[in-house]
């Protein structure tokens, strides 16, 4: 890679070892993948929860967080992605001690490397939103499609160790969804049908992930017939992440790099697939309803306001007999308890949740504690993960899961 | 199919030598592996309840989210991780993981290397070169 005067003295050590160990990851990655140089990142987003980093990563950051020579603080704005618990709620989650011990030090740890707690995956919505054409390392697959398809902005997916060395480093490698190149349409598709629910959303995210397969694989798809909410391309585009491992899409005429087809290249793509209800259908049928409902969760991504706005009408005045819990982002909880939705979905015996992600916060060992394993979600891609944590999840509205919530059964 | 040489165009990592684990699917470590025991744990997954600890995996393509990249650096540090991974495709995730874990990583072959490459059969990866040989 071809490195300007301050990356070869990043390199060097200039700036002590904690820069130097991000920078030499950052040059064994670009390599890799043949990139030309750096580019500079506006923002880092950082995934760290505990059950994903163990032991081991805990002990990695507090080593670099204990660094004395040089700089070991980041140098531009690093936001953390959810955490692997509320502390405030951990006993219902049945998670023990050594699990809340591990997150307080790794957030003791990350906070002395100068990272912005705010434990949120729907910074886009929350934060502050990457714009066009702005260079950014993010971390989580949700938000790293959403801010390339939705905003227009530039990031590949950036494993916490790379964002966090994004943010000591104040760039990345120049390469994948950063160049012009891949960020072209490779797959076209029309729809004949446009989801009514987050739930279809998701569902028709999954299905184009599914179909797109990798990484490398840019959608796009004609057809929508009205522009989708914030909300519902966040579920369309977690899901198409977590099915697909896809990084970006394009919807003709409504994302901003796309307003024709030809703007992403894609005249010249035959149609690959034609995709409409039933394929919705079927892919939520593909997660049998098995009876009764152990648990109801809503989570992944993170709720927004406005979601929880529309849970808690759905909570008035229930009665559950299955735990509900509904997970949100640090930013949004105080607003959800000022309106009342909070205690009205708590009222209803729900749970509130703030800054952590259920699939992020040892879901095999509360399963285990709790004796949960029938799990139904509106989430897609919630499904999608907890098949290999010993769930059988269940996909459903967000109405049909708060009604399975009262009967214990998704109807 | 053993004396054949694979050549990759992107490879990370030190030389190793060992018995591959071979699929057609998908890899996330978050999605497909109990790494408390070190098996593949989803049950749609083809290499579900097989152990990965110490094989070279050889897989269609990463999967998932962004979790593998400190996974696989947690897995090596119990030395219940995989010798090498080997995919047609990989996303950057996998990547960072290899990098941070220490983990010999080969990618992106002109063949199918999940046809090309028999189950159980032992191979030798070269980062260097960019290659894997079948022994």
């Amino acid at each position: 890679m071809i490195l300007d005067e301050e990356e070869q003295a990043l390199l060097a050590g200039a700036a002590g070892s904690v820069p130097q160990q991000a920078i030499r990851h950052q040059i064994q990655v670009g390599e890799f993948f043949g990139a030309r140089d750096f580019v500079r990142v506006a923002q880092a987003h950082v995934m760290a929860d505990t059950e994903s980093l163990g032991q081991a990563g805990v002990r990695w950051l507090e080593a670099l967080a204990a660094t004395r020579d040089g700089r070991r603080r980041v140098c531009i704005p690093t936001i953390t992605d959810p955490r692997g618990t509320d502390f405030a709620k951990a006993g219902e989650l049945g998670q023990s001690d050594w699990m809340l011990d591990l997150e307080r030090r790794a957030i003791v740890a990350f906070v002395k490397l100068g990272v912005t707690m705010t434990d949120t995956c729907i910074n886009y919505q929350t934060v502050l939103a990457a714009t066009r054409g702005e260079h950014v390392a993010f971390g989580d697959t949700g938000v790293v499609i959403y801010s390339n398809s939705v905003n227009g902005a530039r990031s590949n997916f950036e494993g916490g160790p790379s964002a966090l060395a994004a943010g000591l480093t104040g760039r990345t490698p120049r390469y994948g969804f950063h160049l012009d190149e891949h960020r072209r349409a490779t797959l076209r598709l029309r729809v004949d049908w446009t989801p009514r629910t987050l739930n279809d959303w998701g569902a028709l995210g999954a299905v184009i992930g599914r179909l797109a397969g990798q990484y490398w694989v840019v959608p796009v798809v004609e057809g929508i017939d009205r522009p989708p909410s914030s909300d519902e391309l966040k579920h369309f585009g977690a899901a198409m992440a977590s099915f697909g491992s896809t990084a970006l899409f394009h919807l003709v005429g409504l994302t901003p790099e796309a307003p024709r087809l030809a703007d992403v290249g894609a005249d010249r793509l035959a149609i690959a697939h034609r995709l409409g209800e039933a394929e919705v259908r079927a892919l939520q049928q593909s997660y049998p309803r098995d009876g009764r409902v152990d648990v109801v969760v809503f989570s992944a991504p993170q709720l927004s306001l406005l979601e929880l706005r529309e849970l808690s009408a759905l909570c008035a005045g229930r009665r559950f007999t299955v735990p509900l819990l509904a997970v949100t982002s640090p930013q949004v909880k105080p607003d959800a308890d000022r309106f009342g939705y909070t205690e009205t979905i708590e009222a209803a015996g729900g749970s509130v949740f703030a800054g952590m992600c259920f699939y992020q916060s040892y879901a095999r060992e509360i399963a285990e504690a709790k004796g949960w394993k029938r799990l139904a979600t509106n989430s897609a891609k919630l499904v999608n993960i907890l098949g290999g944590y010993g769930y059988a999840p269940m996909l459903g509205s967000m109405q049909a899961c708060v009604e399975a919530a009262e009967t214990g059964v998704l109807a | 199919m053993s004396g054949i040489t694979l050549q990759a165009r992107h490879a990370l990592g030190a030389p190793v030598a060992g018995e591959a684990l071979v699929a057609k699917d998908g890899f996330s470590a978050r999605y497909d592996l109990d790494r408390i025991r070190g098996v593949f744990s989803r049950p749609s997954h083809k290499l579900v309840g097989q152990s990965y600890a110490g094989r070279i995996l050889v897989l269609d393509t990463a999967k998932g989210g962004v979790a593998s990249a400190w996974m696989l650096y947690e897995m090596q540090s119990r030395q219940l991780a995989p010798l090498a991974i080997v995919f047609n495709t990989v996303n950057p995730i996998l990547v960072q993981g290899a990098a941070l874990g220490g983990i010999t990583m080969l990618a992106g072959f002109d063949v199918d290397v999940t046809q090309a490459v028999a189950p159980g059969s032992r191979v030798e990866i070269d980062p260097r070169a960019r290659t894997l040989r079948v022994l």
